[in-house]
């Protein structure tokens, strides 16, 4: 009897829910290596004499002008009310995207009846909507969360359309001769198969969401990231924009980085090469 | 039900697709009955349509004509006792090993209480020789190993059938070799009726009790071999003069097949 013995490989790492271990100081330098250099071009750029100094403020400036604007200002209201649109769009968008995408991957037939239709909307970007918002829904706060809801809902319904679409028939087969009923089926094996596609889906419409932000807060918006940038373009203040547009990058990024390890906390049993 | 007794039966089974070049007949007139207790093996060249043949047995296709029958009652889809264990493994990813054999035990068609399902799952792993991995992930196992994770979710549930396809196609010669030995270990404690697609006519010697060659498509019997050796099966009859014989025998009319299939193929290139 040849033996399929398994005791060689007990040595061997074997992933297991308790998760893998890292090395601490690459985990470290290397997220921090690439803003060190970024900030590092902005002063050379900065003091170049290629533009005028003025037109590109210096980091430092910039910081300070952030510190002014928490301190003084009510920019960290700005910040919590774009943050507040941006996940209220997300949220309702992509919870109304899962069930969509999900009936268009998963029945052929509703698949070609909605996807022309999907297909057109999507590729209407959402500020050229803004004008008709404006005229249904007035300037108020749904406004903004109804754009960001549309960008939230195009990007995610792909997203969940295509990944359903591609789930492996092979499981359903295997579960059905074990003696699995539909209810099972869709509980057991679509359930967590969508899971990662459902991260996927609000990793998206989250990045989407950030851009549409903006244009967004363009509906006469007294607070938001947007608003700020707005009002400084006004008044021509270049650090303000600067300060603006960094708070919408860091923000999203702590958004999508959270997101990430909650799905690496979910999703430990996916095959990836992880960053 | 007695060693011997007609189980699944084929009746004049015919199996036709429209193409966009036409009708195209997969399966033409195949009858064909497995008996409890005894291993079936199909041979044949790949795409002659061995693979429907199995998948009418499971009841995932039905015929275009004929009957498939179990028990003389038709097959109208798939059912637990009729185990089914593909090419490409289908482990689940997203569960543990020891969760991936439990997954049967926990749907409602075979509901088995907790301790009982404990107790079967560490008796596969430990014959599957898996216990070590009862909580690491498909993704980190290797091709012999997973393939032994289906094996044992197909056989927890204990089904009747184990209807297998390619099954260790997939893997390198010596985990086949391994696979080989613990299959038939494992049917030696656990009767079952197998039916088994390879391509392989030395495996398809050393396993079964009977080898069916199917024709290139569209997919005839060609020729039914009874085995001679009995069970529990050693290693030493690839040894036995007996052996070498047949699989010349089954390898000539299998590369006459696998000739006219290629002729087929190159037909329908020139068409």
């Amino acid at each position: 009897m040849t033996n399929v013995a398994p005791t060689a490989a007990k040595a061997a790492p074997v992933a297991t829910r308790s998760g893998p271990c890292r090395f601490q100081a690459r985990s470290l330098l290397y997220p921090v290596l690439p803003w060190l250099i970024l900030i590092g071009l902005w002063y050379a750029i900065h003091h170049s004499g290629l533009v005028k100094p003025t037109l590109v403020p210096a980091p430092h400036v910039v910081l300070a002008k952030f510190w002014t604007l928490v301190t003084t200002q009510s920019f960290l209201t700005d910040i919590w009310m774009s943050t507040q649109r941006v996940v209220l769009g997300v949220v309702l968008g992509v919870a109304c995207a899962v069930p969509v995408g999900f009936l268009i991957g998963w029945y052929a037939p509703v698949r070609t009846f909605v996807n022309p239709l999907i297909n057109f909307f999507r590729a209407l970007p959402p500020i050229a909507l803004i004008p008709l918002v404006i005229v249904y829904f007035g300037i108020g706060e749904s406004a903004k969360v109804i754009i960001l809801f549309y960008a939230a809902f195009f990007s995610g319904v792909i997203v969940m359309y295509e990944g359903i679409s591609q789930i492996n028939p092979i499981f359903i087969r295997v579960s059905r001769t074990l003696g699995a009923t539909d209810g099972e089926i869709f509980r057991r094996i679509i359930v967590p198969l969508s899971l990662p596609h459902v991260v996927t889906a609000l990793r998206v419409a989250l990045g989407v969401a950030w851009a549409t932000l903006v244009a967004s807060e363009l509906i006469a918006a007294q607070e938001g990231l947007g608003a700020v940038i707005q009002d400084a373009t006004a008044f021509f203040q270049l650090d303000t924009i600067y300060v603006g547009i960094i708070t919408i990058g860091t923000v999203a990024l702590i958004m999508d980085t959270l997101l990430r390890q909650v799905s690496r906390r979910l999703l430990a049993w996916q095959e990836r090469i992880d960053a | 039900m007695t060693p011997g007794a007609d189980r699944i039966k084929l009746e004049n089974v015919d199996m036709r697709f429209t193409t966009d070049r036409g009708p195209l007949t997969v399966v033409d007139d195949v009858s064909l009955t497995i008996r409890e207790g005894e291993f079936v093996a199909l041979v044949g060249p790949s795409g002659c349509g061995k693979t429907t043949l199995l998948n009418m047995m499971a009841g995932f296709i039905r015929p275009t004509d004929g009957h498939v029958l179990l028990d003389g009652t038709a097959i109208t889809g798939p059912g637990r006792e009729r185990g089914v264990m593909f090419q490409e493994y289908g482990v689940f990813p997203w569960l543990t090993v020891k969760e991936n054999i439990a997954f049967g035990l926990r749907l409602a068609a075979n509901r088995v209480p907790a301790e009982k399902r404990e107790e079967i799952c560490e008796r596969y792993m430990r014959l599957m020789r898996l216990t070590d991995f009862r909580n690491a992930y498909p993704k980190t196992l290797s091709g012999g190993m997973r393939q032994r994770v289906a094996l044992a979710r197909a056989y927890a549930v204990n089904p009747a059938f184990l209807l297998m396809d390619e099954p260790f196609g997939a893997l390198d010669a010596q985990t086949r070799t391994a696979m080989q030995d613990l299959l038939l270990e494992v049917l030696a404690s656990e009767n079952k009726t197998v039916v088994m697609i390879t391509h392989s006519v030395d495996e398809a010697l050393y396993l079964a009790s009977r080898i069916v060659v199917i024709s290139a498509r569209p997919a005839r019997i060609r020729k039914i071999i009874d085995v001679p050796f009995g069970y529990p099966r050693q290693d030493n009859v690839h040894d036995l003069p007996q052996f070498a014989e047949l699989r010349a025998e089954i390898k000539e009319l299998v590369m006459q097949e696998y000739a006219a299939q290629e002729q087929q193929a190159r037909l329908r290139l020139s068409d």
